[in-house]
């Protein structure tokens, strides 16, 4: 850690990092529903679990992409962060709003929610991922432009470099697309058209900048490659993000009544989605081969390793599989679509939060990496939440082809809840599969305290280490 | 990546091709707003009608008691329980099947099964909430869903 304010990130850090526990907690139970139609009915019911779960993830991301601002843009900018104070407001501000909401969505049914908290005057909630009560969603939007006004001024007056310019394009454009979050007409059509400008321009639009800006940092630091040749492959890979993401929005559009012409238009750039994430794979392996050091965070470049590739197969090939409008025909609004959204999410977004996480936590510690114990727990626990969300994407994808084929693509379509109890097996096998998720996320959160202890007391381990 | 791409190409190329879909975008979605009138149903929202509250009331009990977190709507929501863009349709369109339905879903759920809950909603609630899902049914949705099933 270069600069003081830096410190500032810490925070975020680790109210990320609980934000994920209690998302994979209620995931957990979401998964259970799906089997056992009744538990915890009618005390939380699915929706209310599936609320916790996407909005604690959102938020949970939110918070290290902040994070990640506050301790990559000062060490970019070689500078303080303009107000460190500010940041360090925003985040009890932010924490304790997204911690009412969800205790809103726990305690209060959703409806008297509503009512209490005025969604009359401009309702906004009730659509997905965007449940937050309205008064939520400006607290978000007041803490989103304070953050971006911090980083924007530290960048202004400091040195500009593409990973932070490119994290500030990408950002500016989070806080931009969220405005949409507010427009919710009663024609439906016009509501799920510019939805989308919030959820897919975030998601496979200027978040990809944000994750890209990331991983370049992450690439630098822990490399030694020349930033300028890692600079340029940013450029390259941000530019197919968005040269395809935009207009790949289209892919959204074939079934909420918008012309037929999305059903081309999505289906060639969307087809193209994953360029991007082919060339960050390609990227990511051939800085780490031409490195110029080897760093002592191992860890961290296995995350960032892992970023690449599990996004290019989450994002990239899972996307791809059901992109086609021919395609989506069949598979859309089905388990298909949650197979990609689960290892989307994870592979993308989940991952390069823990990889900046891993880089930046031991310095913001005082040390540069963690002790060699604490990095084996940490790649376990890669290891095992990256299989487990393969197979739970498998499962999903099974459950979501046997779905298509029964209620859709049959002679003699069955209902709904018919299918949903065929194909509960793969409900068990992914619930399954998401115990083991946790048990990663355990073994993660244990080497942080690994880390703690054996810096507490060195010579153990070290000692211990070099008789070996 | 060859030394004759330099960096200053692939930020011309990140500029110049955000830019321009970024436009092209912008024209399509004008154009998508020319074609929507004859295709979302539009004619049936005039508040001035009793219709069109109806459905703009259905619509915000839809929102303020998130159906959406378990059901799909055009194929969007969660995947837990059925599609209801076309569960006018799959009811015979009946409005009063929908609300029979709503209406008679057990407080205390089904054992061991998925149940909607109870929502006690009064008989006008349950019109506006069967005239905004008559409504989504007519919206031109390209032929989606593959049949009547969902």
């Amino acid at each position: 850690m270069k600069y003081k304010s830096q410190a500032v990130a810490k925070p975020y850090f680790i109210a990320a990092i609980a934000l994920f526990v209690a998302q994979i907690l209620f995931g957990l139970i979401m998964g259970l529903q799906y089997v056992i139609g009744d538990f915890l009915f009618p005390e939380i019911p699915f929706n209310v679990a599936r609320m916790v779960h996407t909005n604690t993830l959102i938020v949970w991301l939110l918070m290290a992409f902040m994070g990640a601002s506050y301790y990559l843009v000062p060490e970019e900018a070689e500078r303080e962060l303009a107000a460190p104070w500010l940041a360090v407001a925003m985040f009890w501000i932010f924490l304790i709003a997204a911690g009412l909401t969800v205790i809103g969505y726990l305690f209060v049914p959703y409806s008297g929610l509503a009512k209490m908290t005025g969604n009359a005057i401009l309702p906004t909630m009730g659509r997905e991922f965007l449940e937050q009560p309205t008064i939520t969603k400006v607290g978000i939007v007041i803490v989103a432009l304070a953050f971006l006004a911090n980083v924007a001024l530290t960048v202004l007056k400091g040195r500009k470099t593409v990973v932070s310019l490119v994290l500030l394009i990408g950002l500016t454009g989070l806080a931009v697309f969220f405005l949409f979050a507010f427009y919710n007409p009663t024609n439906l059509v016009l509501d799920k058209y510019y939805w989308w400008w919030v959820v897919h321009l975030w998601v496979e639009g200027v978040w990809e900048l944000i994750l890209g800006a990331i991983l370049a940092f992450v690439l630098i630091k822990t490399t030694g490659v020349d930033r300028e040749v890692i600079e340029k492959w940013l450029y390259v890979i941000i530019a197919m993000a968005l040269i395809t993401g935009i207009i790949g929005t289209g892919h959204h559009y074939y079934w909420i009544g918008a012309p037929e012409y999305w059903q081309w238009w999505g289906s060639i750039f969307s087809a193209l989605e994953p360029i991007p994430f082919f060339l960050m794979t390609i990227f990511a392996f051939n800085m780490v081969n031409r490195r110029r050091r080897n760093h002592p965070n191992k860890a961290a470049v296995l995350w960032a390793l892992g970023t690449a590739v599990m996004a290019f197969l989450g994002a990239g090939v899972w996307g791809f599989l059901h992109t086609l409008a021919p395609i989506n025909f069949y598979t859309h609004g089905t388990q298909i679509t949650a197979a990609h959204g689960h290892l989307a999410f994870f592979g993308a977004y989940v991952l390069i939060s823990l990889t900046i996480i891993s880089y930046a936590m031991p310095l913001l510690n005082g040390r540069e990496a963690n002790s060699m114990r604490s990095q084996v727990l940490e790649m376990w626990s890669f290891w095992l939440m990256a299989v487990s969300m393969v197979f739970i994407t498998l499962f999903l994808t099974a459950a979501g082809i046997l779905q298509v084929y029964l209620q859709r693509f049959n002679e003699a379509p069955q209902q709904f809840m018919v299918v949903q109890d065929k194909v509960a097996l793969f409900y068990w096998l992914r619930e399954l599969a998401g115990v083991v998720f946790l048990i990663g996320l355990v073994v993660y959160i244990w080497s942080f305290f690994a880390a703690a202890k054996d810096a507490k007391e060195p010579a153990v381990s070290s000692e211990a280490a070099a008789s070996a | 990546m060859p030394q004759t791409f330099t960096k200053s190409m692939a930020r011309n190329i990140f500029y110049g091709g955000s830019l321009f879909f970024l436009l092209l975008f912008l024209a399509l979605t004008f154009d998508t707003s020319r074609a929507l009138p004859e295709r979302d149903r539009r004619d049936q929202l005039d508040t001035a009608s009793e219709v069109g509250q109806k459905i703009a009331h259905g619509k915000m009990l839809w929102e303020t008691n998130n159906c959406i977190g378990c059901h799909s709507l055009l194929g969007e929501g969660a995947y837990f329980a059925p599609e209801l863009g076309n569960v006018y349709v799959r009811f015979g369109n009946s409005k009063d099947a929908i609300k029979a339905f709503i209406r008679s879903r057990p407080a205390e759920g089904i054992a061991g099964r998925r149940s909607m809950p109870q929502f006690n909603f009064s008989d006008e609630e349950l019109d506006a909430i069967a005239e905004f899902l008559k409504y989504s049914s007519e919206i031109n949705t390209a032929g989606w869903p593959p049949n009547i099933q969902g």
